[in-house]
């Protein structure tokens, strides 16, 4: 199937200017060279933790920035550079629901001004008139018809973010990037609004990227998902994979951190993985594996060789030296491109091939230089 | 100190509060010992019952933790234990305070607000949310743990400081020594969360309050806090009141869970029974709401209808009443209007519905539980 967004080596960073010349002294590496494809009709969710980048990440396919580099391609057409007019028939297409549903509306325009801006903005005449197809996408929303010439005040943080939702629908758009659509509503007015967007996307036929911190909710939407870290996507799989078998360690710590609401489950904390310290700043990211800082498998090659996202399983990729659940590997040729090597492995021949490594091409240092064996988390530090 | 309300409602739960000729009943054999309290504010648009006839108690070493959505009430309880309604910023809409609280023999809310202060911080201390704005952006992190030592202790500044460098690096501050010296500001999140649980603990309180200590953080965060809290109560014993909104916290946390909606208690009891026998359809409701990370779900989610309920203009009768689907479900000659109060339905578990218990046992086994 022809992907409905491909996204190849997107790059953003913020530059930090200093001094009374404003020189560029560094940049904010917020997302980091990422490759990702969304099919038509599916949901991907991206999930990490904050500063990881999906914010901007979202922001970048939505053209709300401009990528410092790399290509957005929208329906095969590269929309990376397009300016304002250039991208205008494009928004109708790709539209976003925001995460505060205070601070994205207007206070002072009704309800029925702001669902209908789209239409203004893009000269479209729905059939049948603008104030009834408004009405008609109040209802949709599950929003009273008649508050049409309500002001947002008026409505509760759940009612707010369904204008939001009918808003972003105006146009019939193909993409919906819904960056924490939930993250500020109250547990039972998040599973409605999570119910919303399911219903909406079977009666519409929505793409949505949904963009969230909560793994838990990441679960019950999505179709596949990305796990991002610093700028970069660590693991990108479906959500049973990923669920089930994760692969990148720092996808198995973050799932295992997650407390799970059954107090019968209190004893099975051992399986918890405590990743310490802090993310690292996303100004001078760690060179090699991002995540070498914190993670409990890193050798040395991870200091120094940055791992490609690459295929491990059927629709699982991951970039990581030393991948989880490795025995899982069934492509031919994966085991080769990650070190993966049976816990035989003399400390002394780790060694060696950890220093023939170092002077070796990536390619081949991957292929033959080796690290711990992945003993299903043996060596995890326990909580 | 505080307006009195006149009693008039029974109490809630435990047939602990009396009337209001009694006055002040007995003081109470369990260590936190909350009768009937009642925190409304007077504004302009009514007056507002932010916690309306809460009971509740609490023993040494063991945690509770308070779960409910925003505006149920759960914060305003806990400034309500630390007394800190009372401090008058309100200025004329000052807190209408009533009820008990009984903190290890003494009743805090009749109490001298000059006694209460010299128990706040080192018999009762508290973790706020934001520990960026609970901490003060002009004085270094290590002088105020220091502050609040030496205002509880007459030690000297040095002895002062070696505490807060001892109890830096019990909650796992690295360079404690160094740290010491650094701005809220140059912590970062976990680290400042970190900072206030060695603040709150420095002088050994015997009640800890936090409210959604960990919703401002990530999760990878979350559980080195969540850990941390664990280890500290095993350490130091005291009581510990966790309130947030999220259920994984508090089946993590939690040896007992009060439910709270629209200011009252609408179910309590042991962390295992609320979670595997939950007697009222609110709860039946958080727990329907509430996506897993733990299994494969393909069923929608079961959230509950409807708003939470204005806390001026809380519903006669049964708060949850205009949301329960099972409002129809005939209750004996009951009437709407009529409060349904906590009874027992289980052990140490109490639910108020007016709802038969074989009936809400039923709905529950039969028609929820599987679906989750």
């Amino acid at each position: 199937m022809e992907p409905l967004l491909k996204v190849t080596g997107l790059k953003k960073h913020f530059p930090i200017k200093k001094g009374l010349l404003q020189r560029q002294t560094g940049a904010v590496k917020a997302v980091d060279g990422i490759d990702f494809e969304v099919l038509p009709g599916e949901t991907l969710g991206v999930v990490g933790e904050s500063g990881c980048g999906k914010s901007t990440m979202g922001r970048l396919i939505t053209r709300l920035l401009e990528p410092t580099d790399g290509r957005v391609e929208f329906q095969g057409k590269d929309i990376s550079h397009l300016g304002v007019s250039g991208m205008r028939p494009f928004r109708r297409d790709i539209q976003m629901i925001f995460q505060d549903p205070y601070g994205s509306l207007n206070p002072r325009h009704t309800v029925g001004t702001i669902v209908s801006a789209p239409f203004k903005l893009q000269g479209v005449e729905p059939e049948g008139g603008v104030k009834k197809e408004v009405q008609r996408l109040l209802g949709l929303v599950g929003l009273n018809p008649e508050h049409y010439n309500r002001y947002p005040h008026e409505f509760s943080g759940g009612q707010r973010q369904r204008i939001g939702i009918a808003r972003a629908l105006a146009l019939k758009p193909k993409l919906v990037v819904a960056d924490e659509p939930v993250s500020a509503l109250d547990v039972s007015i998040q599973a409605q609004v999570v119910n919303l967007l399911d219903d909406l996307q079977q009666e519409l036929g929505l793409t949505y990227v949904i963009i969230a911190h909560d793994l838990s909710v990441i679960r019950h939407v999505s179709d596949r998902i990305a796990v991002m870290y610093l700028g970069k996507i660590v693991e990108l799989a479906d959500r049973k994979s990923l669920y089930e078998n994760p692969m990148h360690p720092y996808t198995r710590a973050l799932m295992s951190a997650v407390p799970i609401p059954d107090p019968r489950r209190r004893g099975a904390k051992s399986d918890r993985i405590l990743l310490t310290g802090d993310v690292p700043s996303p100004i001078a990211p760690p060179p090699g594996c991002r995540f070498h800082t914190r993670c409990w498998k890193a050798t040395d090659l991870c200091k120094t060789q940055e791992p490609p996202l690459v295929e491990l399983r059927p629709g699982q990729r991951v970039a990581c030296h030393h991948p989880e659940n490795a025995e899982l590997l069934t492509i031919p040729g994966a085991r080769e491109s990650v070190e993966i090597t049976k816990a035989e492995t003399k400390p002394e021949a780790k060694a060696e091939a950890e220093a023939k490594a170092e002077v070796e091409t990536p390619a081949s240092a991957n292929a033959d230089a080796d690290a711990d064996a992945p003993t299903e988390g043996g060596d995890a530090p326990k909580a | 100190m505080t307006d009195k309300l006149t009693k008039t409602g029974a109490a809630v739960g435990e047939p602990v509060a009396t009337g209001k000729s009694a006055g002040k009943s007995a003081p109470s054999d369990a260590f936190l010992d909350v009768r009937d309290l009642k925190i409304h504010f007077p504004t302009d648009d009514g007056l507002v019952k932010s916690v309306d006839g809460l009971s509740f108690q609490l023993e040494k070493g063991k945690t509770l933790g308070i779960v409910g959505e925003s505006g149920s009430g759960k914060s305003v309880t806990s400034l309500g234990i630390m007394g800190l309604h009372t401090v008058g910023q309100y200025g004329r809409q000052k807190a209408k305070i009533s009820g008990e609280i009984w903190l290890n023999g003494r009743e805090l809310l009749s109490a001298d607000p000059d006694e209460v202060r010299r128990m706040r911080g080192r018999e009762m201390a508290m973790i706020f949310q934001d520990p960026l704005s609970a901490m003060h952006p002009y004085y270094t992190v290590g002088n105020q743990i220091v502050e609040a030592y030496r205002v509880h202790n007459d030690v000297d500044k040095k002895t002062a400081r070696r505490r807060a460098v001892e109890l830096l690096d019990r909650v796992g501050i690295p360079e404690p020594a160094k740290r010491f010296d650094n701005y809220p500001h140059e912590f970062s999140g976990g680290m400042r969360q970190r900072a206030m649980i060695a603040m709150s603990l420095v002088n050994n309180p015997s009640l800890l309050i936090a409210d959604e200590p960990t919703t401002a953080l990530d999760v990878t965060v979350q559980a080195q806090i969540l850990d941390l809290m664990r280890d500290l109560q095993k350490e130091f014993g005291s009581a510990v009141v966790i309130i947030t909104h999220d259920l994984g916290v508090v089946a993590e946390l939690a040896d007992d869970i009060l439910v709270m909606y629209g200011g009252r208690c609408v179910e309590r009891g042991p962390a295992e029974s609320v979670f595997y026998e939950p007697q009222h359809p609110y709860t039946w409701g958080l727990l329907g709401s509430m996506p897993r990370i733990d299994r494969e779900q393909t069923e929608r989610l079961i959230p509950v209808k409807g708003n939470p309920p204005s806390l001026i203009n809380i519903p006669s009768g049964c708060a949850f009443n205009p949301r329960c689907p099972y409002a129809d479900v005939p209750k004996g000659g009951i009437t709407r209007t009529q409060r349904p109060e906590l009874a027992p339905a289980g052990d140490r578990h109490f639910s108020a519905c007016h709802m038969p218990q074989e009936e809400r046992t039923r709905i529950w086994t039969e028609e929820i539980a599987p679906k989750l």
